[in-house]
């Protein structure tokens, strides 16, 4: 497929099966793809295991999703946060898996999964609990631990802008886990608030290529502020 | 030798910021971690021509965005709406990470509960059991950068000493912290121990008696 296809945001997570992983973008709010979580939600997909870098804030997009049961394991980095009472209640009644991954181990287990890398030595969090259980190994005098990679069946992102293809630019620190996200799912689904015809991004500037994307949705004024100063 | 400034009291948490900002070389590449290592900042001159990291994607990132400035789409680490600097660039996770992992950064500048005399650095989880564990990028920035630099008090509430033969809190890192600066001493950490570089409001004998350890002077 050359075109991604554009379509709304409940028929672009109609396909969303049960059991599913599913990748989702942002970093707070930051590159959040609310829309698409929230027909994720009304679509009603269950035994999910979502990756994001935190779990959900306040009663909204990725805390609704959890607070209605359809979430079974979350893998982030920081759970614990100020408006995380949707996930500390799961999570202390017992009614969520957690996999607490360093964030950079998070990102960098999703990259290997889109660059077809089988698993990779980190240093980051050698000699601490995350690494219990885990395969060690010294190279060149440092210690490192297996790491294995995270595959998406689906993934969720937010970029600024897209062309009919769905190359993907991003808009500053939003930028965040959309771009590592979209290469390691079987399916990507990108919301953006602006589409242009196919050759108005600059192709030096776009973040992410077409081959990465398979459905746009786009949500027009959803960031008015995303309107200025993006490349492309 | 120790610089033993017995003369005056202890530092306080300005005083400890513009230490540490004083000792980041010029045209360093920085990050400085959540809470009290974020008011380096505010101490460091212009001069400098220091380029700050923040781990969700960004170098040259500026101060805390106030009124118009302030934009949803552009935040620090600590969600905190920012600013950007002339020659500021934007990267994903995975780059902004291999950045830090692959030792490009020269200073990175941490809290801790907890740091041995050896550089082991816990900072990310007291253990208690009901605790929800949150790691953030914690243990990615422990190890990354050339120079892991310490901000704390040096004792607890309580009195017990945050600087320990070995932590008992989960460790962040292993052999990862360089430097502990804080209210009662500068510490250079190494494979050998702990080397006080500098006292305040207290001499080293004292700091010595206080902590139990077997603190070097340098």
């Amino acid at each position: 497929m050359t075109t991604a296809h554009l379509t709304d945001a409940d028929a672009a997570v109609a396909d969303i099966p049960d059991g599913a992983t599913v990748l989702i973008g942002g970093f707070g709010t930051a590159g959040q793809p609310m829309e698409l979580i929230d027909a994720l939600h009304r679509h009603g997909a269950k035994d999910l295991t979502v990756v994001n870098n935190n779990a959900g804030n306040g009663d909204h997009g990725l805390a609704a999703l959890l607070n209605t049961g359809n979430v079974r394991k979350i893998l982030c980095s920081f759970p614990r946060q100020r408006d995380s009472w949707v996930f500390d209640g799961l999570y202390r009644s017992g009614k969520i898996e957690l996999e607490v991954v360093p964030q950079g181990n998070l990102a960098e287990r999703m990259r290997a999964a889109g660059a077809g890398i089988g698993a990779f030595f980190s240093p980051t969090g050698v000699g601490t609990p995350l690494a219990e259980g885990k395969e060690e190994r010294t190279i060149d005098g440092r210690d490192y631990v297996l790491e294995y990679p995270i595959r998406g069946d689906f993934a969720l992102v937010k970029a600024h802008r897209a062309d009919r293809m769905g190359n993907l630019v991003y808009r500053k620190t939003a930028r965040n886990f959309g771009p590592v996200m979209a290469t390691a799912a079987t399916t990507t689904l990108a919301q953006v608030s602006d589409v242009v015809e196919t050759g108005e991004l600059d192709p030096e500037s776009i973040v992410t290529p077409s081959i990465y994307v398979d459905r746009v949705v786009h949500l027009p004024g959803v960031s008015e502020l995303a309107r200025e100063g993006a490349a492309g | 030798m120790t610089a033993e400034h017995t003369e005056r009291g202890c530092l306080d948490k300005d005083e400890i910021a513009a230490l540490v900002a004083a000792d980041i070389p010029n045209g360093a590449f920085v990050n400085l971690g959540i809470g009290q290592p974020t008011t380096v900042a505010d101490h460091l001159s212009p001069d400098q021509g220091v380029v700050l990291h923040t781990e969700n994607g960004m170098l040259g990132m500026g101060r805390a965005a106030v009124g118009d400035e302030i934009d949803p789409d552009l935040i620090n680490a600590g969600k905190v709406p920012v600013i950007e600097t002339p020659g500021a660039s934007y990267f994903h996770h995975a780059d902004s990470f291999a950045m830090m992992r692959g030792g490009h950064l020269d200073v990175c500048v941490l809290g801790a509960f907890q740091v041995s005399c050896t550089g082991d650095l816990a900072n990310w989880h007291t253990g208690a059991p009901d605790a929800i564990p949150a790691v953030g990028g914690a243990m990615d920035l422990a190890i990354g950068a050339k120079q892991v630099f310490v901000m704390m008090s040096l004792f607890t509430r309580e009195g017990t000493s945050k600087l320990v033969d070995e932590c008992t809190y989960p460790l962040t890192g292993r052999h990862c912290v360089s430097r502990v600066y804080s209210d009662h001493a500068v510490i250079d950490l190494t494979p050998e121990g702990a080397g006080v570089r500098a006292t305040y409001g207290v001499s080293l004998d004292e700091l010595r008696m206080r902590t139990g350890l077997d603190l070097m002077s340098n």
